[in-house]
């Protein structure tokens, strides 16, 4: 490291590294810099988020108005998904499925993981970049690839994957063959986020910069540490699983397939004697801390934003840290609570719903520091800290409306209907989601070095705050009346779903509005990036090396003029008798 | 772009960044051989009736590829060593047996699938072969990949042995602990799916 230290902050940056610099193709494409790597993750997964919520917005139109032609696009869909513009349950299941799959495997963790952790966690820990620049690259095109499987499923006979995003046996097994797409693009998916963990993981335990000890660490690098274990430990289960279910549908095995078998009145030709309860076990082995790496680097991404615009220190912070470890660790026990209905047995049940009350434990505390870092605060209302402040109702409302779904005895009425979809939503969509958009907000002039502009962006999120509300909210009164999740027309044939069929045109318009809504975003997006006011190297005034360190944006390769040094904690703002409200962490005590 | 502690371990941890990568790598490999070995458990505790292993399966066969892939791990640590020792005649040698002993568990479990098959037995047949399969078929698939790496470290790969001779001792020695750990998984899988 020595060369760069020598070279100086003014030197221009093709002069800071030995190698002569990069083609364009190598250099933005096929880049092994974090940075560069950080922003293909996040624009990529914004697109995949984007098109799985459009998907959603075509759905909600066969909800509202079940059996009417779909308006503008219903001719481009095909004759064998909807004729005449009228859509096809097959393809309804096809939209469900692929929504849920998109949302989760491609947009959010992507965004929340690849994107922020990839940019974000190096530059906090003072790292010139990850441990392993080149597997980073082979994660992202890694991603890349399951992503495009994913899309390509659409064009398969049958279409895509129609199974729900859970893929439950024996109903997939037996499945077209968009399954068989989407358990390919599902091992691309798995192998990159293998990848991406192990280098997270590696680089926060060895790249550190000096005097960056574990209890300096910004809570965000902690959020991302702990989801990496997640990712490690727990993806190799849907590996598993999927081979074992590629098997099935490839080899003829019946692993996910019980004897006897019927379907369409014609008995099945296989062996018979699996068992379809453990693709679900694998699957929830999975699934289960999947919610926890939706949510965790979220939360990391709130409490940044928090304690610099609260202009104070976060309430907690080492409680908040074995909170978060907690939870990492008891998420692996508690994911057959998904599965109370299945007749696995009442003592399985009571050991999983004992574990299950015991995880919203640490859930609590992280929420709770969270908002007494708010006491005394003296705020800033930018639209990074309105969508985190956003953040902690929503996340609360998703938070405890899982109580009841974690009890045995209450999920039995509850199970598969829209009050489940109601309460995750409410943790991935205005908790998650809304916690990324402020992130996007927040670290946008560090990647750009120029500001996002305020008033598009608080349009944007009040926007958003009313729509996305109205979307949920009627989930939870549809849900409690008994409405299924997976009814192709609402709920239309059912007489105990008569009184809260109206609520199905409300949650539309709130859908589309909040489609409208992301408009302001997009533009302000592009727009900001010629536009926008320039930013100088801490726009914020915070004190995490992020920006207290680097430039905006940092050095294109390679990220600090000098190796940082740590001398304090990650949150020193309105420290008594200092000058000025916020000390970085990489100054020197006097 | 230097990244520190890839050569030199880093002081606080012990430890360098291929080494700590190699361990997690393996941690999430436990699990997926984990989640398999749970699949198999499950679905041979849940089944109306399993056949006895021992009498599809050809166990002298097994016992000789367990013994050429614990050697194969021997001489994997043997090849290490000889670089340590600046012997790199001997690093080829021992690294070219742990090549041979691979392709050779790999031509006798061809002749494991060949009988398999000419028995008519195939995945679809019972619950077990086809477990069988997959396991046997997923650690054969890590066995390719060891060559793989192998085979690039005693070729290719070793003109690193001129410019860097401690990161190529490095990497032998990463490629030595998956390949001790492919090793394993066999330990594993000979008893459950032969011997049980």
């Amino acid at each position: 490291m020595e060369h760069v230290s020598t070279v100086g902050h003014k030197a221009p940056h093709a002069h800071a590294h030995a190698h002569a610099e990069p083609g364009f193709l190598w250099k933005y494409v096929f880049s092994v810099d974090h940075k560069v790597i950080g922003i293909q993750y996040t624009v990529t997964s914004l697109l995949f988020l984007f098109f799985g919520f459009s998907l959603m917005m075509v759905m909600r139109w066969q909800l509202a108005y079940p059996g009417q032609p779909i308006p503008l696009i219903g001719q481009w869909l095909g004759v064998a998904n909807a004729p005449g513009g009228i859509m096809l349950p097959e393809f309804y299941n096809q939209l469900g499925a692929m929504h849920g799959t998109i949302m989760v495997f491609l947009g959010v963790v992507p965004l929340a993981v690849g994107g922020f952790g990839n940019y974000v966690m190096p530059l906090q820990i003072g790292a010139p970049d990850m441990a392993f620049p080149r597997l980073n690259m082979a994660s992202y095109w890694l991603y890349f690839a399951g992503g495009v499987v994913m899309l390509a499923s659409f064009l398969a006979p049958g279409g895509a994957a129609n199974s729900g995003w859970t893929s439950y046996t024996p109903l997939s097994d037996i499945a077209t063959t968009g399954q068989t797409m989407w358990l390919g693009g599902m091992l691309c998916l798995i192998l990159s986020s293998l990848l991406g963990s192990v280098n997270f993981i590696t680089t926060i335990v060895q790249l550190r910069a000096p005097g960056l000890t574990w209890f300096r660490l910004p809570f965000f690098v902690w959020a991302q540490f702990i989801t990496a274990f997640l990712l490690l430990l727990a993806f190799p289960a849907l590996q598993a699983a999927a081979f074992l279910q590629a098997a099935d549908r490839l080899l003829g095995t019946s692993f996910f397939l019980p004897s006897g078998l019927v379907v369409s009145g014609q008995p099945l030709h296989v062996a018979g004697g699996g068992n379809p309860l453990l693709w679900q076990h694998l699957f929830w082995f999975l699934a289960h801390p999947e919610v926890y790496v939706l949510i965790l680097p979220a939360m990391g991404i709130v409490a940044e934003i928090l304690a610099n615009n609260t202009r104070k220190p976060l309430w907690g912070y080492k409680l908040m840290v074995g909170s978060a470890v907690f939870l990492g660790f008891m998420s692996f026990l508690v994911w057959a609570h998904h599965m109370f209905l299945t007749g696995m047995g009442t003592s399985i049940s009571a050991f999983f719903q004992t574990t299950t009350m015991i995880i919203s434990i640490p859930s609590v505390v992280i929420l709770s520091a969270l908002f007494l870092s708010l006491y005394g605060g003296s705020i800033r209302y930018n639209t990074p800290m309105l969508f985190a402040l956003a953040f902690l109702p929503m996340f609360g409302i998703g938070g405890l409306t899982g109580l009841p779904l974690g009890l045995a005895s209450a999920d039995i009425p509850l199970h598969d209907t829209y009050y489940v979809i109601g309460h995750f939503h409410y943790v991935v969509a205005p908790g998650t989601i809304f916690a990324l958009l402020g992130g996007i907000y927040y670290w946008y002039p560090k990647a750009t070095g120029r500001m996002m502009n305020e008033t598009l962006g608080k349009i944007h999120f009040i926007g958003s705050f009313i729509c996305i509300n109205l979307v949920f909210m009627p989930m939870f009164v549809q849900g409690l009346a008994g409405v299924n999740r997976r009814l192709y027309d609402g709920g239309m044939q059912y007489a105990h779903a008569k009184d809260v069929l109206y609520l199905n045109e409300w949650m539309s318009f709130g859908a589309w509005g909040l489609g409208f809504f992301q408009l302001f975003f997009i533009v302000n997006f592009f727009l900001s990036l010629k536009a926008g006011r320039r930013a100088e190297a801490n726009p914020w005034n915070a004190t995490t090396l992020d920006f207290a360190a680097t430039s905006s944006p940092p050095i294109a390769h390679g990220n600090f003029a000098t190796v940082p040094h740590v001398y304090r904690d990650p949150y020193e703002y309105s420290v008594p008798g200092a000058s000025v409200d916020f000390i970085p962490q990489n100054a020197e005590r006097a | 772009m230097d990244i520190p502690y890839t050569i030199e371990t880093r002081p606080d941890t012990g430890l360098t960044n291929p080494k700590l990568g190699i361990w997690l790598f393996l941690a999430s490999e436990v699990m997926l051989f984990g989640s398999l070995f749970s699949a198999y458990v499950l679905l041979r505790s849940g089944a109306e009736s399993w056949p006895v292993q021992s009498t599809i399966l050809n166990i002298p066969l097994a016992t000789l590829n367990t013994i050429i892939l614990i050697s194969s791990s021997v001489t994997m640590v043997l090849s290490w060593a000889a670089l340590k020792m600046n012997d790199f005649p001997g690093f080829r040698k021992y690294m070219g047996l742990t090549f041979l002993l691979a392709l050779g568990f790999l031509v006798v479990k061809g002749f494991e699938y060949n009988s398999k098959f000419e028995h008519g037995l195939f995945p679809s047949t019972n619950n077990f072969i086809g477990i069988y399969f997959v396991l046997t078929g997923l650690h054969g698939l890590h066995v390719i990949g060891g060559m793989i790496v192998n085979g690039y470290l005693w070729g290719p790969g070793a003109r690193m042995w001129k410019t860097e001779p401690e990161k190529f001792t490095n990497r032998v020695e990463v490629a030595g602990l998956y390949w001790h750990f492919v090793d394993l998984v066999w330990i594993f899988l000979f008893p459950i799916l032969y011997l049980l």
